[in-house]
């Protein structure tokens, strides 16, 4: 049995090493509002109010390439919509939770804390109180993405692009997933999403990012179903 | 109408985080999709990868020697062999550097 303390403690210490991709890319991120010509008040509101690292960039290129506010606010929905899938699979381990709770504690769910999060939920199901871990996870990346966009606006274009610190994003998804390559299964998944995300790259408002996945997820099913 | 389309966005973003918490019943999914979103992670993180490694900054292909692949493979050798984030993130991040800067 943890405490809520220990659990706490747990999530902040999962999710801290990813610290070396948010970084950077949350100093990207503010770097580039400022370039496209944004003021510094609504590159960093933005931050707070979307609180979604790729979708902030891709709207404020959107909006600054002259393109209807209807296509920014559609693409952060279709890019943000995966979410819907962490929330489904996270849902087993919050349903205890009261509602004002459950609203409370969905605004911190993120990639990174929610991979890790979770890695954490399927080895400790039957813990109580497993939620601390998110809030954990959560809020360290909350916290360091405020930070790191704020230095980025405040640093603007002394950030040097040749450093490719985009690149960081990747290699930390890398990081999450890399370990289940031993499974097959897992490996034919995710193969199918990398390979539909690279064929439907250009599909309009960035849907790639949640149709790979769906499809990926047919494929699990099917998978699924040969196992048996 | 900027301020108006980020609070739009912000709202449209947190539903996409607080719907399948808060407002959908888990009993409503059955054993099998439940069975299926274990899957969740590998399903979804290839798709942020390998455009990432994959495309450029313009949304064209990169060549096949582009210094970005190699840095992937550093990365997941590294990643896989010693199972630490920050050795995985370091290590693709320099060796990219590395060809950048130096070669």
């Amino acid at each position: 049995m943890f405490t809520k303390k220990q659990l706490f403690t747990k999530g902040i210490l999962a999710v801290a090493p990813h610290m070396f991709s948010v970084i950077p890319f949350g100093i990207v991120c503010g770097a580039i509002g400022i370039e496209l010509g944004f003021s510094p008040i609504m590159v960093y509101a933005i931050s707070i109010i979307i609180f979604g690292g790729a979708s902030q960039i891709v709207f404020l290129q959107l909006l600054s390439g002259g393109a209807s506010t209807l296509i920014a606010v559609t693409s952060v929905g279709v890019i943000n919509s995966r979410h819907l899938l962490y929330g489904a699979v996270l849902s087993e381990y919050l349903e205890k939770l009261s509602f004002i709770k459950k609203l409370l504690i969905s605004y911190i769910v993120v990639d990174q804390g929610f991979a890790e999060s979770n890695k954490f939920f399927q080895k400790n199901k039957n813990q109580p109180y497993l939620h601390y871990h998110l809030i954990g996870t959560g809020s360290t990346l909350w916290i360091f993405w405020q930070l790191s966009t704020l230095s980025g606006i405040i640093l603007g274009s002394f950030v040097p692009e040749e450093l490719g610190l985009k690149f960081a994003v990747p290699l930390t998804f890398i990081a999450i997933v890399v370990q289940d390559f031993k499974k097959l299964d897992h490996v034919i998944v995710m193969i199918t999403c990398g390979l539909s995300s690279l064929l439907f790259f250009d599909a309009p408002y960035k849907s790639y990012i949640i149709i790979s996945p769906i499809i990926a997820l047919f494929v699990a099913a099917l998978v699924l179903r040969l196992k048996k | 109408m900027t301020w108006l389309s980020i609070i739009i966005a912000g709202i449209i973003t947190y539903f996409t985080r607080m719907t399948m918490v808060a407002l959908v019943d888990r009993d409503l999914l059955g054993e099998k999709i439940k069975a299926v979103l274990a899957y969740v992670p590998s399903a979804v993180f290839p798709a942020i990868i390998f455009p990432g490694i994959f495309i450029n900054d313009y949304g064209t292909f990169i060549e096949m020697n582009d210094p970005k692949i190699f840095g992937a493979i550093v990365a997941i050798l590294v990643g896989y062999f010693s199972k630490n984030v920050i050795a995985t993130i370091l290590s693709g991040l320099s060796s990219y550097w590395v060809i950048i800067f130096l070669l």
